[in-house]
Order: structure tokens, then C-alpha cells, then sequence
């Protein structure tokens, strides 16, 4: 594995009184794209977002690129190159697409241009002037991507960008996370459609009851199919 | 009376009436664009916005007799003082109180308002200081006089309300206040230091009430409890322009003030009520307001 950019280790997190996460540990080298796998309610997106600072209360350890993040606030995480697309994805409806895709605030050079970013999303650039939550569901989920590569952000948080969309554009997010990855972004995916995750992730964890149970890497996939569709109740 | 008839009405009375009600309605509309601002990104109804109105009016006169500032420095300089104190508030008490219902809010902003108002009361008496018109003279436009000052004011409310307009909705700062207003904790995970930015809309919401009280001290007389009676109106405007809105604030504003100079001409018992009576009607047809939008 690639120097580490993500180290979480023994991350608890609550939502007021539940306690949704038990001591959640895993790494992600510079370059690498790693998969939360898990039942619903496992605490796959709740990892993401105790990572983002973003939980009413976390304890334990947030490693990014050797620096501890758990005393920080969520917008100071951010600024140290980290970048979060939600499941709900979040998409301002009192703001239009262009609206949308500037305002997340640069935090480090080298993020990709506006142009870049129409070039990988084209139906954006169309429909730059529309309201932000007037794009098909699809078009909406390119949205929540595209604003945060313009960012700088090499660390990129990804939560369910394939739920709820037709097969052909989750063909197409997919091609998109490969390039991605190709430009060299750090990505983890959260996702419940494991055929998708399969064809674009190195690593996969899995997850239950609020801890990760089991890593498996992409080439161990086949050999371990039983044991996933345990896991995941397939 | 009955029914108006505007041709028994002289064309002196009906026009000095309106200019009347532009003038209301020109800090009807600033007053309720700080209001919707506020509760827009802070979801706390601001009951000491004319509390911090007559502050304004208050820094400017205190500005005036203490330091001879002239009103044209107070201009800018109560405003910012004010919007000062405003930070102050939101940083000690305030933002304390985001997580729980508008109630505490409300609360917590109308007994700071009673306190405001009751210092100022006890430290400078309830008969109003008067404010010399820093614009002298007016013209006489055939069918009617115009103070040349009122005319000013107007003109510097419009000026005003439409560049915190376009503050918010065209500006970078604008998109992150309305997208902070929609949701806070994204806004926040892209690095954006949310709780400065409510820190700073309120200042300036505070800011913007206290700039109309300056406006006002030469046309009012500078009394503590100058804001009481206003705010109340304020909040009718803010509840038929529609809660948060901030076009609807500015139109609504100056389109109340209007309605209420005719109201005069018209019918003059009728002119302390007409608002609340428009307020109950617009409830009755559009309960978020003419430009709100429901959620």
C-alpha cells in the first residue's frame, strides 16, 4: 500500500443518545480507493460523516495525511483537503448549478478548472443557469461530484452516488470514478450496490453493527463471494 | 365616510400623504430586510430590532451632542457601532439558543429589547430629543412641497435595500448566506466557518436597523422607545412579504407604507390598522406569505 492518507482507528460516534459507531478502524493509502460495505445500518454513512467532523460527538482517532483531525471542526477538516458528497447529495435549491459547483471554497491548489469539470459532467455546462435542484436525479448526483473536485481536495468521500439511478448512469458515475482515480484522487465509496463497487474499488471493508469486520482486497473478491453475500445479506 | 373618492380629495393632501407613507414604507423595507435576513440564517425572530433601531438614532445623537460628530459620519460610524453591539449579543446569547425551539428566541430577544428600551428610558427620560435636518429647504414641485431631506431618505433606502439585495443574491458571500440558510452542516463540511458567517449576518441585520434609525433621527424625534411601536408593523410587513424573503421585504415594505399614506387620505381612522388587516388577509390566501415559499 501507497504511504497512508487516511488512518481512522478506534472512532466512536453518537447521535445524541445512540451510540451508532463502536470503535470503527481502517486506512486508505494516497491513491487508493476503498469501499464501505455493509447492511443498511451498519454505520457506513455515519463513518463518513464522523470522519467530516459532522456527528453531534466522536471519540477516538482521524489520521489524515499523518495529522489528528478529531478535535477539529468540520470546517477545519475540510480545509486540509478532505471533501464530502453526501447520500442526500445536498444540491441548494436557492442557488443555481454554477451557484452550486463555486461554492465550495477552494482549500489547496491543483483542483480541477470549471472547464475540467463540464468535460467529465457535459449536461451540467447545458444547464449551468438552472435551478440546482430542477437537474433529474442523475444530473444532480454529477452536481454533488463535480463541486467538490474544483476544490483541491485530494481525499474524496464518496456516500451511495449510485442509489436511486437509472443503470446507465451508474455506468456512467463509474467511468467517472475510474478517472478519477486515474488523476490520482484518494477516494472511499460508500455503497449497497456491491456489483457496482466491485468493478471500480481495491479494497473493500466491510462493516456491521457500527465496526469493520473484514477487508477484503479486489483480487480476493471472487474466491470470497459466499462470504459476502453473507455479509450483506444478498 | 364612505367609499373614497379620490377627486374630492386636493391633490396637495393626497400626494404629502403618500410621500408620508413612502417615507414608512422606506424604513418598513430596511427594517425587514435586517428581520428577514436574520431569521433567515439564524431562525431567530429578532424582537430587538427596534430596540436596536433606536440605538442607531441614539449612537447618532449621542454622536452629534457628545463628539459633534455631523450626521453624515454618524451615518457610517453608528451603524457600525451598533452592528458591534449586535456581535456582542450573538456571541454571548445567542447562539446559545440555535438548537432549541423559535420560542427562546423570541423570548430571549423581546426581554433584551424591554431591557435596551428601559435603560435608555431611565438614563435619557421618554420625551424625544430632537435631530436637526442635515438637508435643509425642499422644493416645491407644483402640486406639492418636498423636503429636501425626505426626498434623501427615500432615495437612500432604495439604494440601500437594493444593494443588500444584490449582496445576497449575487454576491459569493450571498451564495454561501443562502446556501448556510438551507443547510448549515454541508455548508460547513466544505470549509466554510458557518458560525462566523451568522456571527457576521447578524451584525449586519443589527447594522442595517441601527442605519435607519440614523435615517430617522432628523424626521422623528430621538426617543427610547421610538422603535416599540415600528417593530410591531415591521413584523406584519415580514409576515405578508413572506418569512425570510428578501424582495419580498423590500416591495411589501415600501408597498405597505403606501397603502397606509392612502389609507390616511381616505379613510384616517382606518390608517394604525390597515396593515394588520392586509396581514390577515394575505394569511388567509397565501399562509407563506406573498413571496415566501412553503418548505
Amino acid at each position: 500500500m501507497a504511504e497512508t492518507l487516511l488512518k481512522v482507528d478506534g472512532l466512536q460516534a453518537w447521535y445524541g443518545e445512540s451510540h451508532i459507531l463502536h470503535g470503527v478502524g481502517f486506512e486508505i493509502g494516497r491513491g487508493e480507493l476503498v469501499t464501505l460495505l455493509g447492511r443498511n445500518g451498519a454505520g457506513k454513512t455515519t463513518t463518513l460523516k464522523a470522519v467530516m467532523g459532522i456527528v453531534e460527538r466522536r471519540t477516538g482517532s482521524v489520521k489524515l495525511g499523518g495529522r489528528e483531525t478529531i478535535r477539529d471542526a468540520s470546517n477545519a477538516i475540510a480545509r486540509q483537503g478532505i471533501a464530502y458528497c453526501p447520500e442526500e447529495r445536498g444540491i441548494f435549491s436557492s442557488l443555481n448549478v454554477e451557484e452550486n459547483m463555486l461554492l465550495p471554497p477552494q482549500v489547496k491548489a491543483g483542483g480541477m478548472s470549471l472547464d475540467e469539470i463540464y468535460q467529465l459532467f457535459p449536461n451540467l455546462k447545458e444547464r449551468r443557469r438552472s435551478q440546482g435542484t430542477k437537474l433529474s436525479g442523475g444530473e444532480q448526483q454529477m452536481l454533488a461530484i463535480g463541486r467538490i473536485l474544483r476544490t483541491g481536495a485530494d481525499m474524496l468521500l464518496l456516500d451511495e452516488p449510485t442509489e436511486g439511478l437509472a443503470p446507465v448512469i451508474v455506468q456512467r458515475i463509474g467511468e467517472v470514478i475510474r478517472t478519477l482515480k486515474s488523476r490520482g484522487f484518494t477516494i472511499l465509496l460508500v455503497e449497497q450496490n456491491f456489483r457496482f463497487a466491485a468493478t471500480v474499488a481495491d479494497r473493500h471493508y466491510v462493516m456491521e453493527d457500527g465496526r469493520v469486520v473484514d477487508m477484503i482486497a479486489a483480487g480476493d473478491v471472487q474466491a470470497n463471494v459466499g462470504k459476502l453475500q453473507a455479509y450483506l445479506g444478498v | 365616510m364612505g367609499a373614497c373618492n379620490i377627486f374630492e380629495v386636493s391633490t396637495q393632501l393626497l400626494f404629502s400623504q403618500l410621500l408620508l407613507g413612502l417615507i414608512n414604507g422606506a424604513f418598513y423595507a430596511m427594517l425587514s430586510l435586517g428581520l428577514a435576513v436574520i431569521f433567515g440564517m439564524l431562525n431567530v425572530i429578532n424582537f430587538t430590532h427596534g430596540a436596536q433601531y433606536m440605538m442607531g438614532a441614539f449612537a447618532a445623537w449621542l454622536m452629534l451632542t457628545e463628539l459633534h460628530i455631523p450626521f453624515w459620519g454618524a451615518l457610517v460610524l453608528a451603524p457600525i457601532v451598533v452592528g458591534l453591539f449586535g456581535i456582542v449579543i450573538e456571541r454571548l446569547m445567542l447562539k446559545r439558543i440555535y438548537h432549541l425551539d423559535h420560542l427562546y428566541g423570541f423570548l430571549l430577544t423581546f426581554g433584551l429589547a424591554q431591557i435596551i428600551e428601559g435603560l435608555f428610558q431611565w438614563n435619557w427620560g421618554s420625551s424625544g430629543a430632537p435631530y436637526q435636518s442635515p438637508i435643509p429647504g425642499g422644493y416645491n414641485l407644483g402640486f406639492m412641497f418636498l423636503p429636501a431631506y425626505r426626498g434623501f431618505v427615500v432615495v437612500a433606502a432604495l439604494v440601500i435595500c437594493l444593494a443588500t439585495w444584490y449582496a445576497i443574491e449575487r454576491t459569493r458571500l450571498g451564495a454561501y448566506l443562502r446556501a448556510a440558510t438551507e443547510n448549515p452542516t454541508l455548508v460547513r463540511a466544505f470549509g466554510i466557518n458557518v458560525p462566523r458567517l451568522i456571527t457576521l449576518t447578524y451584525g449586519l441585520g443589527v447594522g442595517l436597523a441601527a442605519l435607519a434609525g440614523v435615517l430617522a433621527a432628523p424626521i422623528q424625534q430621538v426617543s427610547a422607545l421610538m422603535g416599540t411601536n415600528l417593530v410591531l408593523v415591521v413584523f406584519a410587513v415580514v409576515v405578508i412579504g413572506g418569512m425570510g424573503s428578501i424582495m419580498g421585504s423590500i416591495v411589501t415594505g415600501f408597498g405597505l407604507g403606501l397603502v397606509e399614506g392612502f389609507t390616511k387620505v381616505c379613510y384616517p381612522p382606518g390608517s394604525n390598522t390597515v396593515i394588520f388587516v392586509v396581514m390577515a388577509l394575505v394569511l388567509l390566501v397565501k399562509p407563506a406569505g406573498l413571496f415566501g415559499q412553503t418548505k
